[in-house]
C-alpha cells in the first residue's frame, strides 16, 4: 500500500492521536465541501467552509506539530504559524466575499436581501 | 503496528481531502455566480494547504509545510482581491 | 527615546516570535536577526499611523479565546449536522441587524473576525451611520437572542479588553 518510512518508530499513543486528529480535520473539511455543493443559496453556502478553516485545518496542524514533535523528539511548533494565519486572514476573505454578493445582489434589486442602509 | 495505523489514516484522510477539492473543484465549475466561483476556489486553496500537511507528515520531510504556508498565503491574496474585484469592477481604485 | 524605537512591543515581540518559528531556531543569530527585522518593520508601520488603543487585561483575552474555541468546537458539529442533515425543513436562515454600543475599531474588528470564523454565523456589513451591523445567521430561530449573544457573549468582554 503506502510507504511510510519514518514513522516506524513513533510510540502507539502519539500514532492514535495523530490519525485521529487527522481522520477528524479532514472529516470535517469534505463536510464543509459537501455543503459548499448541497447548500441552496450563496449566503448559506458561505457559511461552508469554515469547518475546514477553522477545526479542519485545525486539526491537521496540531496532528503534524505533535506527529514531528514526537518523531524528532523536540517541539515543533512552525505549524502554528500556519494556524495564526488561516485565524487572521478567513474571516477577511469571507467578509469581503459576503459583503461583494450583497452589493451585487443589491444592484441587481434582488428582494431576498436587506436594503442599503445610512 | 503504529506505522501501519497511521498509513492507513493518512491514505484516508487524503482520500477524504481528494474528495473535498473535487467537490469543491464541482463547485468552482457550476457557479451559478461569480462568488460562489470565488468562494469555491478559496475553499480549494485551504483543502490544498490541508493535503499539503498530510502529504508532510506521510513523508516525514518538512518542505511541505513551507509549500503549505505559501499555498495559504496566495490564496488569501487571489481571494482578496477577486473580492475586490467583484465589488467594483477593479482590483485597484 | 524607547517610544521612538519601539513603538508596538506587542506586535515587534511577535514578529521576532514569528521569524524564530520560521527559522526553526532559538540561536543568537537568528534571534540577532529576527529583532532588526521586527524593529525596521514595526517603526515602518508607524508610517500608516494605525489608531491607538490599549491593550490591557490579558487574562480576559485569555478567557475570551477559551470562550471562542469552545464556541467554536460547538458550532463546527452544529453546522455539519445541518449539512447532512437531509432537507431544509425547520431551519430558515436569514440577516440579522444588531444594534452595536462600542465604536472602537479594534473592538469591531475582534468582533468581526470572531463572528466569521464561528461556523454558522457571518459578519456582513458595518454601518458607521448608527453602529448596527449586518449578521448572516445559517441556523436562525430567534432574532433577539442572537442580538444577545452577539452583545454579552462578546462585545462586552471586547469592550472590557479595548477600552
Amino acid at each position: 500500500m503506502i510507504e511510510v518510512i519514518e514513522v516506524a518508530d513513533i510510540p502507539l499513543w502519539a500514532a492514535i492521536l495523530t490519525s485521529l486528529l487527522l481522520l477528524i480535520g479532514s472529516g470535517l473539511t469534505l463536510i464543509g465541501a459537501v455543503g459548499l455543493l448541497r447548500l441552496g443559496s450563496f449566503y448559506e453556502r458561505v457559511h461552508a467552509p469554515t469547518l475546514g478553516t477553522t477545526l479542519g485545518i485545525g486539526s491537521v496542524l496540531i496532528a503534524s506539530m505533535l506527529f514531528f514533535s514526537v518523531l524528532q523528539t523536540r517541539p515543533v511548533l512552525h505549524e502554528l504559524l500556519i494556524a495564526a494565519f488561516m485565524v487572521v486572514t478567513t474571516p477577511i476573505t469571507l467578509t469581503l466575499l459576503a459583503r461583494a454578493a450583497l452589493y451585487r445582489d443589491r444592484r441587481e434589486g434582488n428582494e431576498e436581501v436587506p436594503a442599503r442602509r445610512g | 503496528m503504529s506505522a501501519e495505523l497511521l498509513g492507513w489514516s493518512i491514505f484516508i484522510s487524503q482520500i477524504f481531502l481528494g474528495l473535498a477539492m473535487v467537490l469543491a473543484a464541482v463547485r468552482v465549475l457550476w457557479g451559478p455566480r461569480a462568488q460562489d466561483r470565488v468562494l469555491a476556489l478559496d475553499t480549494v486553496y485551504v483543502i490544498a494547504a490541508t493535503l499539503l500537511l498530510t502529504f508532510g507528515i506521510r513523508t516525514g520531510g518538512t518542505l511541505y509545510f513551507e509549500a503549505a504556508l505559501v499555498i495559504a498565503l496566495l490564496g488569501f491574496v487571489g481571494t482578496a482581491a477577486l473580492a475586490k474585484f467583484l465589488m467594483r469592477g477593479e482590483v485597484i481604485e | 527615546m524607547i517610544r521612538r524605537w519601539l513603538p508596538y512591543p506587542l506586535l515587534t515581540a511577535g514578529l521576532v516570535v514569528m521569524w524564530l518559528l520560521l527559522n526553526e531556531s532559538v540561536g543568537p543569530g537568528a534571534i540577532l536577526i529576527g529583532a532588526v527585522l521586527a524593529l525596521l518593520a514595526s517603526r515602518a508601520l508607524t508610517a500608516l499611523e494605525p489608531p491607538t488603543t490599549s491593550f490591557r487585561r490579558p487574562y480576559a483575552a485569555l478567557k475570551l479565546a477559551f470562550v471562542v474555541f469552545v464556541e467554536i468546537v460547538r458550532s463546527n458539529n452544529a453546522v455539519a449536522r445541518i449539512i447532512l442533515r437531509k432537507g431544509t425543513r425547520g431551519r430558515r436562515a436569514g440577516f440579522v441587524l444588531i444594534p452595536l454600543q462600542s465604536r472602537n475599531p479594534y473592538c469591531l474588528t475582534a468582533l468581526a473576525c470572531i463572528i466569521t470564523a464561528t461556523p454558522g454565523t457571518i459578519w456582513v456589513e458595518y454601518h458607521s451611520s448608527d453602529n448596527t451591523m449586518l449578521l448572516h445567521v445559517l441556523d436562525l430561530i430567534d432574532e433577539q437572542q442572537w442580538v444577545e449573544i452577539i452583545t454579552q457573549r462578546y462585545e462586552k468582554r471586547l469592550m472590557e479588553i479595548f477600552e
